[in-house]
């Protein structure tokens, strides 16, 4: 293939992603947008085959099937409610394959003729730097959200820092590495700062808890894309540079709004220890809280004219979306106006809620933004708070001691009634006493969110 | 291509990167995450160099399993991701 055939591919590639990418960002266009930019990405794969230095291809057609096999597979049985974890995982997957060609790049230029370069040795430290950071906090967020370790913050005494250290630590190796001749002493050094940048990742994902979560995977994903963009000036090659800084800057926007979400700059949770204070936060004891059954709960609907759901991580977890769907139905026929009010750190990823509601099919129509939501909240009858906690917590905006203090969130305690159901009497993911509980006009409906949820819409079977 | 050039791309691409999706209706984050996320698999284009350069050396099994964490990243990304978008479409045809 003649020399600037590739390159030029390279071109088409890129301009495809930048389509692609602009139309994710519209609901009309956004499935023609993912179809752009996986085109893009299979005319630089095609192309790359065709790459002076491709001499055999019996491994490349291994990884490509393992790879697609699995990738394929995992994408198809994926339950909607395990998103986050999923979309965590390939992230690291993304990072790690950016460190290895990070790596890989180092184990040629070992070779006995070949040149240590600085700066060819520093973009090859970046790549495995930000790869492994990437790939082991994903896997630590996998574990998080998937519940194989534990959600919680894990937090110690020193710890950010233990984490400032290492990554001065860290960068320090990786300029020394870049300035030694000595080809044996770098490739020593490799190991020392791929061993700290996985440790690294680990660190920096343990102390953030479940509900910060949202700001954690933007990161991380907009951190596989600055890996790859490093791994593009390992390589020199282009459509490396292009696609992963395109990756790199929207990942990082996404990260700003859902900091923005939670009234936190990006800086703060970058060095707060990602809401590790969190736990140490006590607000005051609110008033009683009041239990409510689902028969009296169901009284309460049926009279109603306006109801509002107001869905959080609990939903997720209970799998109560379609059952959430169904009540909105029956509500509906019941001559009730039923919206979804939606805020955007519900959830454990960024849009998690909406993706679960239209895997139930919920209308479009009826989901709210929290500023849409607000000012319908006074001349709502009942708000259903389905396993959401800090969104709706007052104490966000009336408690300045709250570690929470200043988060906008849906004002759930303006409706005339206003039911929260969760499972006991616990104080949730933050472990921050929720003001909304006690307050006079709420009711609490404990139990498993769907087994209530299936509760409520027998009740109004059973009537009809 | 040279050092400056490089650059000179990326900071282009950063700065594009940042205007392109200024606005997203809250909806579409997640489908906007993963659907990029499948775009930072495009470091098999250097997993692929790697892993076909033919020398039966080290460079080429980190190359081998920098491809397939790159392809499970590239397939799976795209495919969940146009799950997630046909749920949405699915919607406005009722409509």
């Amino acid at each position: 293939m003649p020399d600037q055939i590739l390159p030029l591919t390279y071109i088409v590639s890129a301009v495809l992603f930048i389509f692609g990418i602009k139309m994710l960002g519209s609901a009309t266009t956004a499935r023609k947008g993912n179809l752009l930019s996986s085109l893009g990405m299979l005319l630089a794969i095609v192309a790359t085959l065709f790459h002076q230095e491709v001499l055999t291809y019996q491994w490349i057609i291994v990884g490509l099937v393992a790879g697609a096999v699995i990738g394929a597979f995992a994408a198809r049985i994926v339950q909607m409610t395990a998103m986050p974890e999923l979309v965590a995982l390939f992230n690291g997957f993304g990072g790690a394959a950016s460190m290895l060609v990070g790596w890989a790049e180092f184990a040629k230029v070992t070779d006995p003729t070949g040149q240590h370069l600085t700066f060819q040795a520093f973009v090859i430290f970046l790549a495995i730097f930000i790869g492994g950071i990437t790939f082991t906090g994903s896997v630590i967020a996998w574990g998080k959200l998937s519940g194989k370790i534990s959600g919680s913050p894990m937090v110690f005494p020193g710890q950010k820092f233990m984490n400032a250290g290492l990554i001065l630590g860290t960068f320090a190796v990786g300029v020394a590495f870049s300035l030694v001749q000595d080809q044996p002493l770098a490739g020593t050094l490799l190991y020392v700062f791929l061993g700290l940048s996985l440790l690294l990742g680990v660190l920096a994902v343990i102390p953030i808890g479940g509900g910060d979560m949202p700001v954690v995977i933007s990161l991380l994903n907009s951190m596989s894309g600055l890996a790859a963009c490093a791994a593009g000036f390992v390589i020199q090659n282009t459509v490396l540079v292009v696609a992963g800084s395109l990756v790199g800057a929207s990942g990082l926007i996404l990260t700003v709004i859902m900091c923005k979400a939670m009234n936190r700059t990006l800086l703060n949770v970058v060095l707060g220890g990602f809401g590790g204070t969190k736990s140490s936060g006590a607000a005051g004891e609110g008033g009683e809280m009041k239990p409510m059954s689902v028969e009296d709960a169901y009284y309460v609907l049926e009279a109603a004219s306006k109801v509002m759901v107001i869905p959080g991580y609990g939903m997720a977890v209970a799998q109560a979306q379609h059952a959430v769907k169904e009540l909105a139905d029956l509500l509906e026929s019941n001559g009730c106006e039923v919206t979804f009010a939606i805020h955007p750190v519900a959830g454990r990823m960024p849009g998690h809620m909406n993706v679960l509601l239209a895997e139930a099919d919920v209308p479009y129509e009826q989901l709210q933004e929290m500023d849409d939501a607000n000012p319908q909240l006074p001349i709502t009858d009942v708000a259903i708070v389905i396993g959401a906690n800090d969104v709706v917590n007052p104490a966000a905006v009336e408690d300045e001691g709250s570690p929470i203090y200043g988060m906008p969130i849906i004002n759930a305690h303006h409706a005339r009634t206003c039911f929260c159901l969760k499972r006991g009497q616990g104080t949730g993911f933050s472990g921050l006493q929720n003001k909304l509980f006690g307050m006079d006009n709420v009711r609490m409906i404990y139990g498993d969110a769907k087994a209530t949820i299936t509760g409520l819409v027998t009740e109004f079977k059973e009537s009809s | 291509m040279d050092l400056i050039t490089l650059l000179f791309i990326f900071t282009l691409a950063v700065f594009l990167g940042f205007e392109l999706i200024s606005k997203v209706p809250s909806q579409l984050h997640t489908p906007l995450m993963s659907g990029s996320n499948a775009i930072s698999g495009i470091t098999i284009v250097g997993a692929l160099i790697s892993s076909g350069s033919g020398q039966n050396d080290l460079a080429q099994w980190l190359g081998l399993a920098a491809l397939i964490l790159a392809t499970v990243n590239v397939v799976g990304g795209y495919l969940v991701t146009d799950r997630m978008l046909g749920m949405f479409k699915k919607k406005g045809g009722d409509q």
